[in-house]
């Protein structure tokens, strides 16, 4: 209708599904995906008394180990400190920077952007720093590295230029819904044409903020967490980072795919859930709606699952009001702990492993579930019902809800 | 051989990517001696922008008074520009967008003034008032929005990311989109190396209807590739845009006031930019 060259607009066309072309991540199970697989296959749990300096208080913690022995490479060294390390050494995982190469080769640096979730940045930094100040005028020591390593932005910064890429780069900061959120904002740069390709990540680190902070709340956990069990005693704070790269729908390139995503706030409380998951239940549904499937087709629910009361039983309610009850859920809580800002990208990936392996996991340390959750929640690992897809739930501080669907796609 | 490709690249996208015009239809702003956006507007106007005067306080009078008293400085700050930019549209309808370069830096000061000391206990609220998405999540409660929100930074870029992130999000459900951009100064020692001249915060609503009644319309494009920003003349107006994230929001809010149509460039992610092309609704 319209001569070509002259203005006309574009309209946006539906945001999914999205293709997960390749992911790693690193957890307190071990770096990379054969530790996390292998992990969840086997019910084993990465969870150990907390050993975290500065802590006198006794909790469970889910640590990465050797992030302490790491070293960023020389050109890197202001962004030196654990969020970054973490990150590297998730990037270094699975040939994954090798994958980012060729795609960075073949699109075009430009073409590829970065999308982090984290809650906490680099903050241990600036935590050590205070206790470095000088005597007298107060400063905090020359080494501090404000930019690079407690903003807000500065390993989102930090994997783009280690990457080598010159698309743009966000970082969603959203507690605990983080690292889902990041997906969905991938979703509108693709589809907008911003760039051809993203890598999201979720990355969050140890640190005394969290550990003493979810103290305060009287929220942790003195034994590894147990998520859904009727004798739970809270969350194991955990660090983890993890990776993907996602592109427009192409069932050629890969099987797994993001179907939809769902996203709502509370209006609620700023550290406790809507008690009925008024939020997350529109959050589910937003989902289900984006996706196009009917509740009868989610084969299994990977829960937010923190193992706090108020957690469980209103994402449970949430549920249940959108998709029945008694539908196959577990959450991977008591394996890795509440990884934070990381969360939501630990559950997607483990549904990309599931999906793929054709399993599921359990819900680790819990052995006798509160009978007021109405789902079907897995204690033991499941390897003869592989699923086509897997609800995947994050909810954090603030009300902020955020849930993804994975899927195999038919033909693959 | 390669720079070629990439001139040919930017070429295609610059031209291929015509998208939607959209509308400005609030504005919400609170900076130094700026109690609001007709305030600011006349100082942009008219000139005698007085750079040492305080930013006044926020109120976060739509908080309930118990969430109030517990609100930060810059939550209440991020609340009163989206009040004010919001107007009489419903804000339960509305997606948020909040983003800020240094997000709640009082809150996170006093933490790591607690955990450097000897008694580490924290206040809980204090805790779940220092995530960077505790605006986000006051903004829902005082507006009983559940739509989603989303908490966004990009270091100095923090509002053209945000901006960027609001255009995208105007289509199919969101007919409007609410941004607040704010940052305020960091106490001492981290002000030392991250040093702001004043708090400010501005609040956008954007629209996509064209039947809403608009401040100014805009054609928009994302390049990626740093465009030349051009500064502010008045000095102290300069100052505050090159040293408040939130403040990268002048330039466009200039164009606004006065009026007129102009092409401008706003930083996006410490890379890229978007190309404004601003017109006023009469």
């Amino acid at each position: 209708m319209t001569p070509s060259g002259s203005k006309r607009s574009k309209p946006f066309g539906p945001l999914w599904p999205l293709s997960v072309v390749d992911y790693t991540l690193t957890n307190a199970l071990g770096r990379g995906l054969a530790a996390s697989r292998h992990g969840f296959l086997s019910h084993r749990s990465g969870l150990k008394p907390c050993d975290f300096e500065g802590v006198h208080f006794v909790t469970a913690i889910g640590r990465v180990d050797g992030i302490e022995q790491h070293r960023l490479p020389e050109p890197f060294k202001a962004y030196d400190g654990r969020n970054n390390r973490l990150a590297h050494l998730g990037l270094l995982q699975d040939g994954f920077i090798g994958r980012v190469n060729g795609l960075r080769e073949s699109l075009g640096a430009q073409r590829i952007g970065v999308i982090l979730g984290t809650s906490t940045s680099g903050i241990l930094e600036t935590e050590r720093a205070y206790t470095m100040r000088d005597p007298t005028s107060g400063a905090l020591p020359p080494h501090f590295h404000y930019r690079e390593t407690q903003n807000t932005f500065a390993t989102a910064d930090f994997i783009r230029r280690i990457l080598q890429l010159e698309g743009p780069a966000l970082t969603v900061s959203t507690a605990c819904s983080s690292s889902a959120k990041v997906f969905v904002t991938a979703a509108r740069w693709l589809k907008a044409h911003l760039c051809d390709a993203v890598v999201v990540g979720g990355v969050d680190s140890l640190c005394l903020t969290t550990l003493f902070g979810f103290h305060s709340l009287d929220l942790l956990s003195e034994k590894p967490s147990k998520p859904c069990a009727i004798d739970r005693t809270g969350i194991s704070i955990a660090e983890a980072a993890g990776f993907a790269i996602v592109t427009p729908f192409d069932p050629k390139v890969s099987p797994l795919c993001i179907m939809g995503a769902g996203e709502s706030s509370d209006a609620h409380h700023m550290s406790s859930p809507h008690p009925e998951g008024v939020g997350a239940a529109m959050a589910i549904t937003g989902c289900l709606k984006t996706a196009n499937l009917a509740p009868e087709q989610v084969d299994f629910i990977l829960l937010h699952g923190t193992a706090t009361r108020t957690n469980d039983i209103a994402e449970d309610r949430a549920i249940c009001q959108v998709l029945g009850e008694g539908l196959p859920a577990a959450s991977i809580k008591g394996h890795i702990g509440h990884t934070l800002g990381a969360a939501g990208m630990m559950n997607a990936l483990t549904a990309c492993i599931a999906l793929e392996g054709g399993f599921t996991p359990g819900t680790l340390h819990t052995e006798i579930i509160d009978p007021s959750i109405r789902s079907n929640v897995a204690l033991t690992p499941n390897i003869h019902k592989p699923c086509r897809t897997i609800l995947s739930n994050a909810f954090g501080f603030g009300g902020s809800n955020a849930c993804l669907l994975l899927g195999l796609h038919r033909d693959a | 051989m390669r720079l070629d490709l990439g001139e040919v690249m930017h070429v295609f996208y610059w031209d291929s990517i015509v998208t939607p015009e959209i509308y400005i239809i609030g504005i919400g702003l609170k900076g130094p001696g700026l109690p609001n956006w007709p305030t600011a507007q006349a100082t942009l106007i008219h000139g005698g922008f007085e750079s040492l005067r305080e930013t006044p306080p926020g109120v976060a009078s739509l908080l309930p008074p118990t969430e109030r008293r517990r609100a930060t400085r810059v939550t209440r700050l991020a609340l009163d520009v989206a009040q004010e930019a919001i107007g009489n549209h419903d804000p339960s309808s509305i997606a948020a967008l909040f983003t800020s370069s240094g997000g709640e830096v009082g809150i996170v000061h006093e933490i790591f003034n607690t955990l450097a000391g000897p008694d580490r206990r924290l206040s809980p609220t204090a805790f779940h008032n220092s995530v960077h998405n505790a605006a986000a999540g006051y903004w829902s409660i005082a507006s009983g929005s559940r739509m989603p929100s989303d908490s966004l930074c990009a270091y100095d870029d923090s509002f053209g990311s945000g901006l960027l992130e609001g255009l995208l999000r105007l289509q199919e459900p969101n007919d409007r989109i609410l941004l607040v951009a704010y940052d305020v100064p960091a106490p001492y020692p981290i002000s030392a190396h991250r040093s702001m001249t004043s708090a400010f915060a501005v609040s956008l609503l954007l629209s996509r209807d064209p039947k809403d009644q608009a401040m100014a319309s805009i054609n928009w494009s994302y390049r990626p590739d740093s465009a030349r920003v051009l500064g502010l003349n008045d000095p102290g107006l300069e100052a505050l845009r090159s040293t408040n994230p939130a403040a990268r929001a002048l330039p466009l809010l200039e164009v606004i006031a006065n009026q007129v149509v102009q092409t401008l460039f706003v930083g996006v992610g410490m890379q890229g930019s978007l190309c404004l092309e601003v017109r006023p609704c009469y």
